[in-house]
């Protein structure tokens, strides 16, 4: 079985697919309830892979998979091969776990062809899944342009009043890239070829080892990167992000921003930066400077928006930015804090498009100035507000904090301590834009009579949301359980990276024993003067 | 021996966690009042237990690891909490001030909507204040460190309908996010400069056992420690960033006595003794700290002297006390900052809690004549001491503890504090000059205060005039308890030059306190030296000096209440101007504010809208205006198709010929 495990939990949601499409159309309880369903047993299929304790110890890729898939004699040979290491583990983690909230908050959301939608819901699972999971470049490009295909239609059907323009711009800005990068894998494939290597298809293992030229690099490293800022997205390619957050239906805005932006962080820590490291050394000041002014810029854009999914959708640009400030770093704490705000940014901001989600149910619309007083007519709504805002700011306590402090420790640490600096101010920024909406949107008279009857959260909503809060505190409180498991991989990326070995300095033992040795240290330089008095 | 430390934060916790989640349906107040009382008081005597276990141990350094929090790399970080005689007395004040506030809630926040929320906040807000006290490392504190910020956000915000009051909340928090940025720098540099030594760490005993590896009085130092000054001024309103003080008073008058008084506004002060070894190491940034201090402590007092509504007189001069403690820790007198925070912490609290016993007689009275004025006007008051007698002599003594009268609290910490700030290796007339200037407008304003509400004539509207009550018990016994304290709590730093004449009098707080301070002052020879005559000299002239303040008072709002009219008719600009507060706030708006907002505006609608946009926009333009255009060549007519090859057989062969 678990040889098998990451096929099954990739490819079953495609089983729900097929599932969903005989069922009649006209019964949407049914269809969302067997697409819960489906979504719910692909998060318990991938339960196994959390618990593994093999992610304490090893780096390497576990679970591997591998057939051979199209080949073409010699010229050409693609190989389905995929494996798991601690750091895709928590994203694919994150996806399993999305997806059946995203399938739950479409339940009064989505009426219209609610076949289709669920449909492509279970498509899109299984292409986020697999190309997290590939580890054949070509494979992973196939997962990857496949998660567009539905990602287009969700926004362009089921979207907002401005839903073409959205949908036709998130396609092109992706695609553009994508094709780049297309061009720039088979141009590596024939490269490896060319050089009489023993490649194995596209396999990326194989391309690690590919010394290429490093003026060659530069140009293969711009497509990778270009594509995945694209994603990403990191300024100024991010423009495409507004539009799609704020036209996409809230489950749509749930997995864009809890997952697929991801895959362009991912991109980066799995293909782009490992693949390319000399480019990666000339290109970092550059990219690591974008990152920055993604976070200040993201921040006071955001600032000034009047609507509030375009306000998280700025928010989303600006955390990013310390995504990918902390894979820049370079170092076991900057890239582990990555890989945990990847997570985190998932759970938070996923949780703020439901909540945005929620009161656009009720009142149609998403602007600022449409509300104010919610706090008395909607007091669980308001806590729960309070505390996804809180964890998008970065609260101590909070899985933000965790994240963002180990992001900016890890980059002080390197040689963009500048950077670090400059994006410390953005803690600032967070407060501001985040507050003010807040208190726009909560506080104040409640005398628009439109929100004068608005109710609470029901218990559906309530079993939405609660699963994020539960790890909004976990990883703030207790965030080895996760760290632990990557560290490994960490290290190993940071190796392939740069060719050192990562500083594993345990010098400060944290068991018992060490409080009582500095204890000994202080008290010692202490207790001669306190003695000297009393007597 | 102290393994069971989490329980001091546990308690309240749990306290916040039931009042939050079932206060709603508990609604009997009596019931949620009882559950966060006990649960600050459960505490509060668990931190008796240990304070009195500490007092006996010959071991005064305790560190108890709950579990791991962060373990990466060389990241290394524990929920860790740390008993030593700083944090013990830490404790003790938080515990008991809370425990007594909490109590006096019940019956100020009787009838208030959302009663049940006030004392969750207020429980939540003793945790995070506690885990900042107790925390053993840099994080654990910051952890309570921006805990009690939220706390103090939410309760600020408490009468969230009212806007002032959710902007002053927003306020607070964002300003002290500025401040918060220079504590997590000063963190990253400490980690990583320390690191560089070979020891990665933010344990503050391992800090304090390492600091020698950086370089005494370099660069590296003064930077970290200017960093988290920086974040000092935030938490505890100082020049620059003391703003947000003033108008946090728009909280509940309980939250502004616990959080704006008593605790939340030290822990900067706190956190410089906490780390003092590292900041003795850094001369300039002391130097630093202590005109800031100085600075502070003046420029708060002048607003203090116009303000006519009383918790912000109150609220200005805490900004003064706070500045106080600054100047004495940047001048070395550790144990005189910590001194005056406690006497602080008890003189301030009772005159907020007294001024919200008059606030509540007062709204009482106009609630009674359905009067709209407003209850916080010290215009409106006067002669309130025959009505609310409890209240007054509690006031009263807690006032002339804050003036330096002697052998009240106060008396005896803020003389040190000058004394130090004199005399002191680290010290400079200046300082002492500008804290006696602070002192005399003290005594001032804060009689002013006194007089305009408790004595002369009532100016009260004469239908709610006759209906202004004694508060009841549940708010005047915590009166009573913070106006002994206030009154006697010095005694527990009696200085030796007074001590030795009266039986040897021991100097009970610097013996305790001098396993964390001592062996600092030794190493960067910080001293208070002077002859005892000296001393005994400049204690008398701060005396005088607030018996003019109180005398000047006098003069002006009791023998001559025409005189402030005269004054200010002619000094209009300079009135005006201490008023309007400087005009501080107004200067912010427009070199910060103001700005930030136009920036983001502009980066939007130009940056994002004009120019990235407009560049993907005009991409998608020109590939459909030229499909549109080329659409013509698809015609259908074969004819047409065969021109075209034909003209491009005529043009390859043409090319072929001339080439």
């Amino acid at each position: 079985m678990s040889e098998h495990l990451l096929s099954l939990m990739t490819f079953f949601p495609i089983l729900g697919m097929l599932i969903v499409l005989m069922l009649p159309k006209g019964n949407g309880g049914l269809l969302k309830s067997v697409t819960l369903v489906f979504t719910l047993i692909t998060f318990v299929i991938s339960m196994p892979l959390a618990l593994d304790p093999i992610f304490k110890t090893s780096g390497a890729m576990h679970y591997t998979e591998f057939a051979e898939w199209i080949s073409v004699g010699n010229y050409f040979q693609m190989n389905y091969s995929v494996g798991i290491d601690g750091i895709s583990l928590w994203l694919v983690m994150l996806t399993t776990f999305i997806m059946p909230i995203a399938v739950l908050s479409t339940w009064q959301a989505v009426t219209k062809n609610v076949k289709g939608y669920m449909a492509l819901m279970l498509l899109l699972e299984t292409a986020m899944l697999g190309a997290f999971i590939a580890l054949d470049l070509f494979l992973f490009y196939v997962f990857w342009e496949l998660m567009l295909i539905p990602m287009y239609f969700m926004i362009g059907i089921w979207g907002g009043a401005n839903r073409i323009y959205a949908a036709v711009k998130f396609f092109i800005y992706t695609a553009v890239g994508s094709l780049l990068m297309l061009v720039a894998i088979i141009y590596i494939y024939y490269t490896a070829v060319n050089s009489g290597m023993d490649i194995n298809g596209f396999s990326i293992a194989d391309f690690y080892n590919l010394s290429l030229d490093p003026e060659l690099q530069k140009w293969l490293f711009l497509a990778f990167a270009l594509s995945f800022a694209i994603k990403v997205p990191m300024f100024p390619v991010h423009t495409w992000l507004a539009d799609a957050h704020t036209e996409a239906p809230t489950a749509g805005s749930v997995i864009l921003a809890a997952v697929m932006l991801k895959m362009g962080t991912y991109g980066y820590v799995r293909f782009a930066m490992p693949l390319f490291p000399d480019a990666l050394k000339y290109y970092l000041p550059y990219l690591a400077g974008l990152a920055v002014i993604g976070i200040v810029y993201g921040a006071l854009v955001a600032m000034m928006q009047k609507d509030v999914k375009k306000l998280v959708a700025y928010s989303s640009v600006s955390h990013l930015g310390f995504v990918m400030l902390g894979i820049f770093a370079l170092n076991t704490i900057g890239v582990s804090g990555a890989v945990l705000q990847m997570v985190n940014h998932g759970v938070s901001t996923g949780a703020l498009f439901l909540i945005v989600g929620f009161i656009y149910e009720r009142r149609h619309t998403r602007l600022i100035s449409d509300f104010g007083g919610l706090s008395k007519q909607m007091p669980v709504f308001a806590t729960i507000f309070m505390i996804v805002t809180l964890s998008s700011i970065g609260l101590p306590g909070t899985n933000g904090f965790v994240g963002e402090f180990m992001i900016l420790l890890g980059a002080f640490q390197s040689e963009l301590r500048w950077f670090a600096v400059i994006a410390t101010t953005g803690v600032i920024l967070a407060a501001v834009y985040m507050l003010w909406m807040f208190q726009r949107v909560m506080f104040g008279k409640l005398d628009n009579p439109k929100n004068q009857n608005l109710k609470d959260l029901s218990f559906r909503e309530l079993c939405v949301v609660a699963p994020l809060l539960i790890f909004v505190f976990w990883i703030g409180v207790y965030p080895n359980t996760f760290l632990e498991k990557m560290e490994p991989a960490v290290n190993q990326m940071i190796v392939q990276v740069t060719g050192e070995q990562p500083v594993v300095v345990k010098a400060v033992p944290v068991a018992a024993p060490a409080p009582v040795h500095a204890e000994e240290a202080v008290h010692g330089h202490a207790e001669e003067p306190a003695h000297g008095h009393s007597h | 021996m102290y393994d069971k430390l989490w329980l001091i934060p546990l308690f309240p916790f749990v306290g916040f966690l039931i009042n939050g989640l079932l206060g709603k349906k508990i609604k009997n107040e009596k019931v949620i009042g009882a559950i966060g009382t006990l649960a600050i008081f459960s505490s509060f005597v668990v931190s008796c237990k240990y304070f009195l276990q500490l007092l006996e141990d010959s071991n005064k350094v305790h560190e108890v690891v709950v579990t791991s929090w962060m373990s990466v790399g060389q990241l290394q970080v524990d929920w860790g909490l740390l008993l030593d005689p700083l944090s013990a007395l830490m404790i003790m004040n938080v515990t008991g001030l809370a425990t007594l506030i909490t109590f006096y809630s019940i019956g100020y926040m009787h009838g208030e909507e959302g009663y049940f929320r006030f004392f969750s906040y207020l429980n939540l807000f003793s945790f995070a204040m506690l885990m900042l006290v107790l925390g053993s490392n840099a994080l654990v504190m910051f952890v309570g460190w921006e805990g009690v910020g939220l706390c103090s956000y939410l309760l600020i915000g408490y009468y969230y309908e009212k806007k002032s009051a959710s902007d002053a909340g927003k306020k607070a928090f964002v300003v002290n996010r500025v401040g918060d940025f220079g504590f997590l720098l000063g963190l990253f540099l400490l980690f990583w400069s320390l690191g560089q030594k070979g020891v990665w760490t933010i344990r503050f005993t391992e800090i304090a056992a390492n600091a020698h590896l950086l370089e005494n009085g370099g660069l590296i130092v003064t930077i970290i420690t200017l960093c988290f000054f920086l974040g000092a001024t935030g938490k505890s309103a100082q020049i620059p960033l003391y703003t947000w003080l003033p108008d946090a008073m728009e909280g509940p008058t309980p939250v502004s006595a616990l959080i704006h008084a008593a605790t939340m506004v030290t822990a900067g002060v706190y956190m410089i003794a906490r780390m003092n070894g590292l900041f003795a190491m850094a001369p300039d940034t002391m130097m630093v700290i202590a005109i800031v201090g100085g600075a502070t402590a003046l420029f708060a007092a002048t607003i203090g002297l116009a303000q006519n509504d009383i918790k912000r007189v109150l609220a200005y001069s805490t900004v003064s006390q706070l500045g106080y403690m600054f100047l004495a820790m940047g001048v070395g007198a550790f144990t005189a900052g910590i001194f005056h925070l406690l006497t602080h912490a008890f003189f301030k609290a009772c005159l907020f809690l007294g001024s919200g016993s008059v606030i509540h007689g007062m709204h009482h009275a106009y609630h009674h004549a359905h009067l709209d004025d407003d209850p916080q006007d010290m215009r409106n008051m006067g002669g309130l001491r025959k009505k609310m007698p409890i209240t007054f002599y509690t006031f009263l003594f807690s006032t002339l503890a804050i003036s330096g009268i002697p052998f009240f609290s106060a008396f005896f910490s803020k003389d040190e504090i000058l004394w130090w700030s004199l005399s002191s290796t680290r010290g400079h007339w200046a300082l002492w000059l500008m804290g006696a200037l602070a002192a005399l407008m003290t005594a001032f304003y804060m009689f002013r205060l006194v007089f305009m509400t408790f004595f002369g004539e009532q100016k009260t509207d004469a239908r709610a005039k006759d209906h202004i009550p004694e508060s009841p018990l549940v708010i005047t016994l915590p009166l009573m308890i913070l106006a002994a304290l206030a009154t006697f709590g010095g005694l527990m730093g009696v200085p030796h030059v007074l001590g030795q004449y009266i039986g040897h009098f021991p100097n009970a707080i610097e013996n305790f306190l001098a396993p964390i301070f001592e062996h600092t002052q030794h190493l960067h020879h910080i001293e208070a030296h002077g002859a005892a005559a000296t001393e005994f000299t400049f204690m008398g002239i701060s005396v005088g000096i607030a018996v003019v303040g109180i005398g000047l008072a006098w003069l002006m709002y009791c023998k001559k209440p025409q005189l402030p009219g005269l004054i200010v008719a002619k000094f209009p600009a300079l009135h005006r101007a201490i008023y309007n507060k400087w005009y501080i706030d107004e200067f912010y708006d427009a070199m910060v504010v103001n700005p930030t907002k136009k920036l983001g505006t502009t980066l939007w609608l130009i940056f994002d809208v004009r120019l990235v946009d407009g560049l993907v926009n005009g991409v998608a333009w020109v590939v459909k205006g030229s499909g549109r255009a080329l659409r013509y060549t698809q015609t259908g007519y074969t004819h047409n198709y065969a021109m075209s090859m034909v003209a491009g057989v005529v043009a390859i062969i043409a090319i072929y010929v001339f080439n």
